[in-house]
């Protein structure tokens, strides 16, 4: 079968800093991965590949079998133009950590923003999916609420369901509980253990070890820009085999 | 000091009066909904990465903002047709208040997009939006709520500053003022009815944007 992400010796530099150094990663539908490692390994950086947020200088990362962001052209390599990587971004869908939820719109018009501009639907059909999410996330009533009359939590539920009422084929989460107070942190975890019990793929990007080992299918331990040490939670957490692992299982929170 | 105070020429006239301020509010209001259409597109301009826009853009604001505003209907007005673009009194100003305008909403424009986080363009990337999207749905939408005070307080001077039109014999308030000053000497009388319409017309000006605001403020 296709995996619904390949993502093939991939190289991304930040001017001379080398931030990923040939990362490799197959996720099959249905799969939840969780990358973890500590800061500066360059998990974000990662996740905002795939999304085509950011460029990078070698390697392929494959969508449902098609490569995204470039494209050969004579032996040349070549960012491909706007309108095709609007579509491909759209293939994916991202959770950020500060929520980046519409600041001037009520949650319903965020999440049918997107139905309706980039997907094309009738307003009608846009509202029935964007409530069908809302209420997912357990925000159907509060959907005339704005933003900012929103808790992070809420917020960051609304932006979960954003992102998922787009139908992509993988989700990304970056971190969407780093930003909260700690009693909001449950609520929103809820939200994506519920997702993923329900089969939606997803690259999730956690400091929460805990959550990471029971949400999981595999968990990717990233170190200095590579993939360290993969394998089901068990594995990883259980009997971790390099030593950065075990050290930096050490600091975490279980 | 002994004067007979005699309004009565003037209440005589009220009805110029009136109608150089209707006037007046017209040029302000035209010309400041022109002037942030090329207000937009100069902000856009000066952020771009393209040089020759943004040398293009840099020098329309610093031209404008460093010429006093009567030289530049002035010029309008009476140099432009040697070069071939004669205009009308009143359209030749609101060309000028116009440019004036998108000149100095420039900045303010340019300040707002630079203060605006920049996951709000990513996450509207992330939902499959092309750039010229974003900015229409999100970035200006946003920008253009978050700068409504300054807007307002340019819109104030840009009224005040369609008195500048009676340089060329555009029809507005302190022309008719000057007129009725003219033909009857009340020279205090004249004067002082003239500013305090400004200064109430401003201060009604500035209670309807003040509502106006916070209708559409970001609800929080
Ligand atoms: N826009 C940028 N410009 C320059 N360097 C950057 C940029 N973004 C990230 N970096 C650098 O790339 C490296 C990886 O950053 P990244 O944000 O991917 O790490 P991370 O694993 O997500 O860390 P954290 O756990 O703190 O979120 C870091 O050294 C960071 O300083
Ligand atoms: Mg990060």
């Amino acid at each position: 079968m296709t995996p619904v992400l390949k993502i093939t010796d991939l190289h991304k530099s930040f001017g001379d800093v080398k931030v990923l150094t040939g990362i490799d990663l197959t996720v099959q539908k249905g799969d939840v991965v969780s990358l973890i490692g500590s800061s500066g390994s360059g998990k974000t950086t990662l996740l905002r590949c795939v999304n085509l947020l950011e460029e990078f200088e070698r390697g392929t990362i494959e969508i449902a079998g098609e490569a995204i962001g470039y494209r050969e052209e004579g032996g040349r390599r070549r960012r491909l133009p706007e309108r095709q990587i609007a579509r491909q971004r759209a293939m994916t869908g991202m959770a950020f950590q500060q929520f980046n939820l519409f600041p001037h719109m009520t949650a319903l018009k965020n999440v049918m923003l997107g139905l309706v501009k980039t997907k094309k639907l009738g307003q009608d059909e846009a509202r029935a999916i964007a409530e069908k999410w809302l209420d997912r996330v357990g925000m159907i009533e509060r959907k005339d609420h704005f933003p900012g009359q929103l808790s992070g939590g809420q917020q960051q539920r609304v932006a979960i369901a954003r992102a998922i009422a787009m139908n992509p084929q993988l989700m990304l989460f970056d971190e969407v509980t780093s930003s909260l107070d700690p009693e909001l942190v449950q609520e929103v975890l809820a939200v994506v253990r519920d997702l993923a019990a329900d089969g939606m793929t997803m690259l999730i990007v956690t400091h929460e070890m805990r959550f990471a080992r029971d949400v999981s299918t595999k968990v990717v331990f990233m170190d200095q820009g590579r993939i360290a040490e993969e394998g089901p939670p068990e594995a990883v957490f259980g009997a971790p085999k390099s030593e950065r692992l075990a050290g930096f299982l050490a600091n975490s929170e279980i | 000091m002994d004067y007979d105070f005699n309004f009565a020429v003037i209440w005589r006239n009220w009805d110029l009066l009136a109608s150089g301020l209707g006037l007046g509010l017209f040029l302000a209001v035209v010309s400041i909904a022109i002037g942030c259409v090329i207000g937009l597109v100069a902000a856009f301009g000066m952020l771009s990465k393209h040089r020759v826009l943004r040398w293009l853009s840099l020098s329309y604001v610093s031209a404008i903002r460093n010429t006093p505003i009567l030289v530049l209907i002035l010029f309008t007005y009476f140099a432009l047709p040697q070069l071939g673009v004669a205009l009308e009194k009143i359209p030749s100003f609101i060309l000028t208040l116009s440019l004036y305008a998108g000149a100095y909403l420039s900045e303010v424009f340019r300040a707002g997009l630079v203060a605006q986080p920049k996951g709000l363009r990513e996450a509207g990337l992330a939902i499959g939006l092309t750039e010229l999207k974003i900015r229409a749905y999100i970035i200006v939408p946003v920008m253009l709520r978050n700068v409504l005070p300054s807007l307002s307080n340019n819109f104030i001077s840009l009224f005040k500053d369609t008195s500048l039109a009676a340089a060329i014999a555009v029809p507005d308030l302190t022309f008719y003022a000057r007129k009725i000053n003219v033909e009857s000497f009340r020279v205090i009388e004249t004067w002082m009815v003239a500013s305090l319409i400004y200064v109430a017309t401003c201060y009604a000006i500035a209670a309807v944007l003040r509502r106006l605001e916070r209708r559409l403020a970001i609800p929080r």
